[in-house]
């Protein structure tokens, strides 16, 4: 089975667009997964039937027993991350990492699950779709990546799919380490903007790190020709083949408030969007 | 007054609204916390009093004639960064959140603190602004220690922090404390399903908000709709044009190519400081 993770490092390249399009190329072949858990977009356009729900439990937090409590504050003096202040834990800033359990002399504090989103497996019109969502302001959004991975490989096998089709989050952190890390190839969207080069650097010293190879699709690369061709020259620099050039068309938003991806419209991104999936079928 | 910029979806707009209002309004401090991709200073390529130091956290170092390989310490750690094997322990840096559970817990006194850097903190002025940025190590995951510690950096009266997309921890640490957070959206069902969580999330931190519709002209109504019925003020619209997309795009502030809209970032501040006060 084959893994392929789209991603990139500066948010609002096209990620979620890309991934809809190539899940509709391998209908039937493939099951794709939204990993960008705290920003989920992918339902917008595939509109999934959720056939299974699963509870996801993210860090544990300490809870103070206020009967218990007698108040010495030694909690509050030995938590790093500031989270406890009057007595009380704030869950938003706690790390569930459990000194405060330690350091208490009345066994006040004692550590609660929580049910920090859920995961779901629902079906689509290309095939069956790995998602979740992440209660807003939870943490822990790349232990949820990592369920929605193993949810979808798992899920694959079972249906005999020889491909994973993942989205991934913007950024290099977390979430985007538990995204690329053990996929066998990263398609990277960028923009042909001073911020779109400058993020797809970084982006591709992590898939480097990872051992991951990488492919490369500006997206809108006709709004700036001149960066597109330093985006070209950064690419050849690194070893790294820029495999997609998709030009600006209004239609796009079109397509997305419809509900479609792109190449199920005619148009001249889907055209691109066909030609770059030749070269992903080939290098996978 | 601290006013966060946020939106949930990447690549909405949050770091053209916070550049150009900064360089609109003058005499206020800038923190770029989207540390894992710091894009503000490229918007200000001449910056005098340049500088920078390492953003350091804690990390336990462990003395291997001391330890018993007793194993308290692995068995505690939440976070999977120790690994005690016959001969010797094994840490996982990168995993480690620096809580300092292992070294009150070992029971011999082996374990003592040492430090590590995961990023750096970069510091400078263009004109009437003051910028602080902080840049992410490629490869280490943990993006808040980082956005804390530019944070705590913050002098001014006046500071704008351009947080990083996406609703999870390394947004909640950018926009907490913050008396107001601006979300930068654009008119379409990604950028309006991403707004709705957003808008929970600061919500939930008893932040008030209000709305930059970026790329206006493009899409539907939704976001409008949406606005309306949660009662949550647009403050501004920035039009889909060409000419501000290239500009974006060469790493120009389009506010000092299209001087008019100065004023309306002027005017920004000020209907946020409006709505600060009513509350």
């Amino acid at each position: 089975m084959k893994q392929l993770v789209v991603i990139s490092g500066k948010g609002g390249t096209g990620k979620t667009t890309m991934t809809a399009s190539l899940a509709a190329l391998a209908r039937g072949e493939m099951v794709v997964a939204d990993c960008d858990v705290d920003a989920p977009d992918l339902h917008l356009l595939l509109k999934p039937e959720v056939r299974e729900t699963f509870d996801f439990l993210g860090l544990q937090a300490a809870s103070i027993d206020p009967d218990k409590c007698t108040r010495c504050g030694k909690c509050e003096e030995a938590c790093r991350f500031c989270a406890i202040s009057d007595f009380a834990v704030d869950p938003a800033a706690c790390e569930g990492c459990r000194v405060c359990t330690v350091v208490c002399p009345s066994e006040a504090v004692t550590m609660v699950d929580r049910i920090s989103g859920h995961a779901f497996v629902s079906d689509t019109r290309f095939g069956t779709m790995v998602h979740a969502e992440l209660f807003p302001g939870e943490e822990a959004s790349g232990k949820l990546v990592t369920m929605v991975r193993e949810l979808a490989s798992r899920i694959a096998a079972e249906e005999n799919k020889d491909l994973v089709i993942i989205d991934g989050s913007p950024g290099i952190g977390c979430p985007v380490i538990a995204s690329i890390t053990g996929t066998d190839l990263a398609l990277v969207m960028t923009e042909p903007s001073i911020s779109g080069a400058h993020d797809l650097e970084r982006i591709l010293a992590v898939a480097e790190h990872f051992g991951v190879e990488a492919l490369v699709a500006v997206n809108k690369h006709d709004l700036n020709p001149e960066m597109t061709e330093e985006i070209g020259g950064l690419c050849g620099d690194l070893g790294v083949e820029l495999a997609g050039r998709l030009p600006f068309d209004p239609e796009v938003v079109g397509a997305m408030i419809r509900g479609e991806t792109l190449v199920e419209v005619e148009g001249p991104v889907g055209e691109a969007i066909r030609d770059l999936w030749g070269k992903i079928r080939a290098r996978l | 007054m601290m006013i966060s910029v946020a939106s949930g979806k990447g690549g909405t707009g949050k770091t053209l609204v916070t550049t150009n209002m900064a360089a609109s309004i003058g005499g206020v401090e800038l923190l770029d916390c989207d540390v894992e991709e710091p894009n503000s200073y490229l918007f200000f390529p001449e910056m005098d009093e340049r500088e920078s130091s390492d953003c350091m956290v804690p990390i336990p170092v462990i003395d291997e004639d001391r330890c018993t390989r007793c194993g308290r310490c692995s068995d505690f750690c939440a976070y999977h960064a120790l690994a005690v094997f016959p001969q010797k322990v094994l840490l996982f840096p990168e995993l480690c959140h620096g809580c300092g559970g292992c070294a009150l817990l070992c029971p011999e006194g082996a374990i003592s603190e040492g430090s590590r850097s995961i990023g750096r903190i970069h510091r400078g002025r263009s004109g009437e602004v003051r910028l602080l940025w902080g840049e992410l190590f490629v490869g280490e995951p943990m993006a808040t220690p980082l956005i804390r510690a530019v944070k705590a950096e913050a002098r001014g009266d006046l500071v704008l922090v351009d947080s990083p997309p996406g609703t999870a921890c390394p947004v909640i640490e950018a926009v907490r404390g913050s008396d107001f957070c601006l979300l930068v959206t654009e008119p379409t069902p990604f950028g309006l399903y991403d707004l709705s969580i957003a808008v929970q999330v600061v919500r939930g931190m008893d932040i008030p908000c209000g709305v930059v519709v970026n790329r206006s002209g493009i899409g539907d109504r939704g976001v409008y709709d949406y606005c309306k019925k949660e009662s949550i003020p647009i403050l501004l619209e920035i039009p889909m044009k060409r000419e501000i997309a290239e500009l974006y795009s060469r790493g120009v502030l389009f506010t000092t190519a299209m001087a008019e809209w100065r004023d309306k970032f002027v005017l920004l501040l000020e209907r946020i400081a409006e709505e600060v006060e009513s509350r």
